[in-house]
């Protein structure tokens, strides 16, 4: 970036005048790209390969970074008011500052997950976090863009990255279908949203959204078949990133097929950043044409809320029924954003609770994919739902951990799911979209049942086995993986082979000494006791702490969004 | 746009000749690529499609547009399509007579057609900002009016547009670029035989994995 700046200044002889460049507005994004060079081109100039630790640790230092900027951006909007820069190219306000925070603190929690997703699949190299990082700063651009060109820029710079990512297990078959599928369908919406751009540019003769917004309140657009072609065509492009129905085709089988922690990322990130440019879009610069865009917000908030809610009924796998519950979280934004269509304050608290669901749920998605991630073993393939079986029982931290946060996303009080819901269905009621409301609770109510069903199933009991022989055998089991699993990591040497014979006698006499009923018991298992690496409790203890903190106490995110939408410039 | 431009007036009959035959020579080249059997017959017929285009930017004045059109999609893009189909095997026959989803021809025919069809209808019935009066003037002359743009004067309108206006989009595409780059590496590259192999963990993590597990089990 510094050196093609330099060239720009050294060929200033004919008297352009250069932008004034406001670096504060474009810092986290500064900080974040050049990081991610940085770490690139360190580690190919390294010698030997740099290890998990270093990468994981210089990506966590580097979102940490970037979110302090954020912060500094914050209290500079706050004392200082938003301001565009760069030609208008990018709009500094309490808007952007919060999905900066949001993307910042998703890299950092994504790093903390992928160090143990990375050591447990082998994949060696700084190209997983680079990848993300670089995503990151697209999802960042997306929520600070102030010009058509540069929402399609940072949604192309969040995309590629994310294709690849997709893609990055190359020994699992599906996740390179995954990738695949993401990339075909990617590329055609991005081609229907550059097709919007292009129509919205010829009806108003900009791409800046002040200026369109400028424009659209001067003019009046007679025949205007042109602006809401190009105005649909854009709804489509977004609708697509943020998967709600009927864009949301490619949702389940990406989701599938990703890196686990990489589903996270995508579900939190991707939906933040899409929603926050379509908000930002439609809201700021197409505000006047509030009447011809709310129904069709109306609409797929509809769609979206139902089909979401009871296609993750009948999902067998964790993660296809993760998608589609984050479909249906995307209908619940869209009801933020059918109520920000309205006039003044109602449509600021449209503003604010959409904003404050994006960020309730990039904790509760990354939480719930991380621990997804941990429990899905060597290969990442373990995703049946019935592996969860009885994991009340052989981990009690990590089931009580997927609850909470199942049941956030659920809506249950004291987490911030509940107020995230109980937000954009006010703001829903306000804007006088009451249906919508109704529908947006039958939809709440039908998802709380998948997630019930996913938290019932870790606490059943097993069969055939009473309570205090399970409980021996659960111990047993354990004790005997562990040794397996540890003895099984390391180079054989002549006592580890004695050491696991021996367990598997002890196991066998103490399966003779019981009753007969229970030597089904061993074949009745649904899953081992699995590794949880130190980092990845620290990613799931901090989306814990935040869904319930701020589900507690929910005044100081709840006012966070609030100042955000305040100062949310039009 | 251009059928709106000289409906408009100003057009003499040599303009239209030359619209009449390059639109001539952009549908036949786009039919070629979609029916040709062959596909190296099917990438020429798009360079012949592009060469039209760029006859058309020629017409318009536009002469920067049409060196590159020919440059950059004629020359590099398409000659990389002819590698990877030679690298492919130009003699592999696909069997496109297979229809995977029964009825889709016939379905995308008609949708195609009705696209087509409220395209050219919004095409001409709606007010356009931009186009006519900027065709011959500076570039994004609705911004700035007032500046005299004489036509030879574009490179230059497109790089002062490039380091005022669209500065942070040029910085942008610099990231697009970088991902790129990356991601194509990344898949592209070959895995080492060393990473195959189960013990990858090097063996100071062992005691923080190990220490977690038991925190676990208790």
């Amino acid at each position: 970036m510094r050196v093609a700046l330099l060239i720009a200044s050294a060929s200033l002889h004919g008297g352009i005048a250069m932008p004034h460049i406001a670096y504060l507005a474009i810092l986290p994004e500064i900080v974040m790209l050049g990081g991610a060079i940085l770490l690139l081109a360190v580690a190919s100039l390294v010698r030997s390969a740099l290890n998990v630790t270093v990468i994981t640790v210089s990506t966590l230092v580097i979102s940490l970074a970037s979110l302090a900027a954020a912060l500094w951006q914050f209290f500079d909007v706050q004392s200082h008011g938003a301001y565009t820069t760069l030609d208008h190219a990018v709009v500094l306000d309490g808007f952007s500052v919060l999905v900066t925070v949001l993307v910042a603190s998703a890299m950092a929690l994504t790093a903390l997950v992928g160090d143990g997703y990375q050591r447990r699949e082998g994949l060696a190299g700084p190209e997983f976090n680079v990848l993300a990082m670089v995503s990151a700063t697209g999802a960042m651009l997306m929520g600070e863009a102030n010009d058509l060109v540069i929402v399609f820029l940072g949604l192309e710079i969040l995309s590629i990255a994310l294709y690849v990512l997709a893609a990055f297990n190359r020994r699992r078959a599906e996740s390179g279908e995954a990738a695949l599928k993401y990339f075909l369908l990617g590329g055609f919406s991005s081609a229907i949203f550059v097709y919007g751009i292009a129509l919205t540019y010829g009806a108003t003769g900009t791409t800046n959204l002040t200026q369109i917004a400028d424009f659209l309140a001067k003019n009046v657009v007679v025949s205007d078949g042109l602006l809401l072609a190009g105005l649909t065509l854009l709804l489509v492009g977004f609708a697509f990133k943020v998967a709600a129905v009927p864009f949301h085709m490619w949702t389940p089988d990406v989701y599938q097929g990703s890196p686990t922690p990489i589903t996270g990322f995508m579900s939190a990130v991707a939906k933040a950043a899409g929603f926050a440019a379509l908000i930002r879009v439609f809201v700021s610069s197409f505000g006047v044409l509030r009447v011809d865009w709310q129904p069709i917000i109306y609409a797929l908030a509809v769609v979206t809320l139902l089909v979401g809610a009871v296609l993750a009924l009948i999902q067998t796998d964790i993660k296809r029924m993760l998608a589609y519950s984050s479909i249906n979280h995307a209908g619940f934004v869209l009801l933020g954003l059918e109520a920000a269509g309205a006039l003044g304050k109602v449509g600021a608290r449209g503003v604010s609770s959409a904003l404050y669901y994006l960020f309730a749920y990039t904790f509760m998605a990354i939480g719930s994919f991380a621990i997804v991630s941990v429990l899905g073993g060597r290969g990442d393939a373990a995703h049946e739902i019935s592996n969860y079986k009885g994991l009340g029982k052989r981990q009690p931290f990590l089931a009580l951990a997927f609850a909470v946060l199942l049941l956030s996303q659920a809506g249950a009080p004291f987490t911030t799911g509940f107020w995230a819901k109980l937000q954009v269905v006010a703001a829903a009621v306000d804007a006088n979209s009451v249906p919508l409301a109704v529908i947006a609770m039958v939809s709440a109510a039908v998802a709380a049942f998948f997630y019930l069903r996913v938290v019932l199933l870790m606490y059943s009991p097993k069969k055939f086995v009473s309570d205090q022989e399970g409980d021996r055998l659960e111990n047993l089991d354990a004790s005997g993986d562990a040794v397996a699993s540890t003895s099984a990591r390391e180079p054989l040497w002549s006592g580890s082979g004695r050491q696991t014979a021996l367990v598997n006698e002890l196991n066998a006499t103490l399966l003779l000494e019981s009753s007969p009923e229970t030597i089904e018991v061993p074949d009745e298992r649904e899953g081992d006791v699995v590794n949880v690496p130190v980092l990845a409790v620290v990613a799931i203890g901090i989306c814990i702490a935040v869904t319930v903190g701020f589900g507690v106490f929910p005044a100081p995110l709840a006012d966070f969004a609030h100042k955000a939408s305040l100062l949310f410039m039009p | 746009m251009t059928l709106t431009l000289l409906a408009a007036g100003g057009a003499t009959i040599p303009d239209i000749i030359v619209f009449a035959v390059s639109a001539a020579v952009i549908i036949m080249g786009a039919f070629g690529v979609v029916t040709s059997r062959n596909p190296v017959h099917a990438a020429l017929s798009l360079v012949m499609t592009l060469f039209g285009v760029a006859v058309l930017f020629i017409e318009q004045d536009a002469n920067f547009l049409a060196a590159v059109q020919v440059i950059v999609y004629a020359g590099a893009i398409v000659v990389l399509f002819l590698f990877v189909i030679m690298f492919l095997g130009v003699d592999r026959r696909e069997n496109i007579e297979a229809e995977p989803l029964v009825g889709q021809r016939p379905l995308a025919l008609i949708f195609v057609g009705v696209a087509v069809a409220s395209l050219v209808a919004l095409l001409v019935s709606s007010h356009w900002v931009t186009g006519a009066h900027g065709v011959v003037g500076p570039i994004n002359g609705s911004v700035n009016p007032g500046s005299p743009g004489a036509p030879s004067g574009e490179v230059a309108q497109l790089g002062k547009q490039l380091f005022t206006t669209y500065l942070f989009a040029f910085e942008a595409t610099a990231a697009l670029l970088v991902i790129a780059v990356v991601g194509a590496v990344v898949l592209a590259r070959r895995e080492r035989r060393d990473l195959e192999k189960p013990s990858v963990e090097s063996p100071d993590d062992e005691p923080s994995s190990d220490s977690s597990e038991k925190e676990v089990l208790r």
